[in-house]
């Protein structure tokens, strides 16, 4: 048997928790991207393609991200695409973080006045212009805080890949402690980690919650 | 495609979607008393339980449930503290989600007037009287939307207690997958079932609510 000493336990860690951090901003970022491409759809005219969005939102947040990854892992290469637990790992984690990315912005969106729009439209610009230079700078400040809550919980959610085999912070942790038998002493040090990375992103999110408040 | 092996499996889905539907039952009146008790001790506490308390919600809040989960079945027999899975899971699901709920049904009690309880003081109720039959009701009813969606949350959540081989609904999946080899269409039918979970949940807790608080939710 390998004896690992205390360093070394929080070395691997640390060397892990990079997988964590990678696959977070990934995920934050293509979220980003899906989510605005949904936006775009649930706040459009036609009728239709709101009820897309609508339904695509409901989907992903009336089931438990972990059946998400599940059928990303298993259902890709029944698309005969080759996938490996990062591929699934980052595009499940895109999708999940889309639609709730969406679903923050519209409530942005949904909060301004009408008149913005129509302001918009007085000025002649047309639909996008209005989306780009009137309509999602608000939309995007005004609802900063939750954003940033949401990416706790993505971070959060990244521990749900070690299931379907991403070497994330979490499996490290399995097979460390497979090997030293010190769950107490490796599942603390992760928790920590963890709240090392959340903690501040958390009291920023506050920070922000209260200076809305006061505005 | 293939969903031939489905109605052999009909039962084992159900056992574990009872499971499922046991586990956020107790976690939602566990959950719930535990964080009216922690509100409450956050307010009108001594010192030291307000800063415990306060601690308890930023340590759960900010780490992975999954970790949390870990940590009580794994972690907690080396310090002589066994717990078989399904209690585990129940212990991991109640903590995690009072964390959450401690700050919802403080922002509850944080709504309701002053006035009301000191009127209610001025008819002669005791402090105790006040806080169960004025106070908690007006704030439950004010945050009732919130705390529908924190259960439903947490019955997706409960998925990862598989983890730990309590036999719901995704360790059955887990299982049947294995059989039939038919993954990717085992885990959709039971994503669907998780689906049509959450919205019965949620539609069953807002009915419920309207009919116990008089909550006005949508």
């Amino acid at each position: 048997m390998i004896e690992f000493t205390f360093w070394d336990i929080v070395r691997n860690l640390l060397l892990a928790a990079r997988w964590t951090v990678l696959l977070s901003l990934a995920a934050f970022i293509g979220g980003g991207i899906v989510g605005l491409i949904v936006l775009f759809f649930r706040i459009a005219k036609n009728k239709w393609s709101r009820r897309v969005a609508s339904g695509y939102i409901a989907l992903f947040q009336g089931t438990p991200l972990l059946m998400q990854l599940f059928l990303m892992f298993f259902g890709l290469p029944m698309l005969g695409l080759r996938i490996e637990p990062w591929t699934a790992a980052a595009l499940g984690l895109t999708f999940f973080a889309s639609a709730y990315l969406a679903e923050i912005w519209r409530s942005g969106v949904a909060a301004l006045p009408l008149g913005q729009w129509d302001a918009g439209a007085s000025l002649g610009l047309h639909y996008l212009q209005e989306l780009r230079l009137i309509i999602l700078p608000q939309a995007f400040s005004i609802t900063r805080a939750p954003t940033v809550g949401f990416l706790v919980q993505l971070i959060k959610s990244t521990a749900l890949t070690s299931i379907i085999g991403f070497e994330e912070l979490v499996r490290t942790s399995n097979a460390i402690n497979n090997a030293t038998f010190e769950p107490f002493k490796v599942y603390g040090l992760v928790a920590l980690i963890f709240f090392v990375m959340c903690f501040p992103l958390t009291q920023y999110a506050r920070r922000l919650e209260k200076r809305a408040a006061v505005r | 495609m293939a969903f031939a092996w489905l109605p052999g499996a009909l039962g084992d889905i159900a056992r574990g979607a009872l499971t499922t539907i046991l586990l956020i039952a107790v976690t939602t009146l566990a959950g719930t008393f535990l964080s009216i008790l922690g509100a409450a001790g956050r307010r009108n506490g001594p010192v030291l339980l307000k800063r415990a308390i306060a601690w308890y919600v930023e340590i759960i809040r900010n780490t992975p449930f999954l970790v949390q989960l870990f940590f009580i079945f794994f972690g907690l027999p080396s310090l002589g503290i066994r717990l078989d899975p399904m209690l585990a899971a129940m212990l991991a699901m109640t903590l995690n989600m009072a964390a959450y709920t401690i700050e919802i049904v403080g922002a509850g009690l944080d709504a309701v007037p002053g006035g009301q309880t000191e009127a209610a003081l001025a008819l002669g109720l005791r402090s105790r009287q006040v806080f169960i039959k004025i106070v908690l009701p007006q704030a439950l009813k004010v945050i009732f939307p919130a705390l529908t969606s924190q259960i439903v949350i947490m019955m997706l959540e409960s998925a990862v207690v598989s983890q730990i081989a309590v036999r719901e609904l995704t360790y059955e999946a887990d299982m049947l997958q294995a059989r039939t080899f038919r993954s990717f269409e085992t885990y959709f039918v039971v994503t669907m079932v998780y689906l049509v979970l959450s919205m019965a949940l949620r539609r069953l807790l807002v009915s419920g609510g309207r009919r116990v608080l008089g909550a006005g939710v949508s």
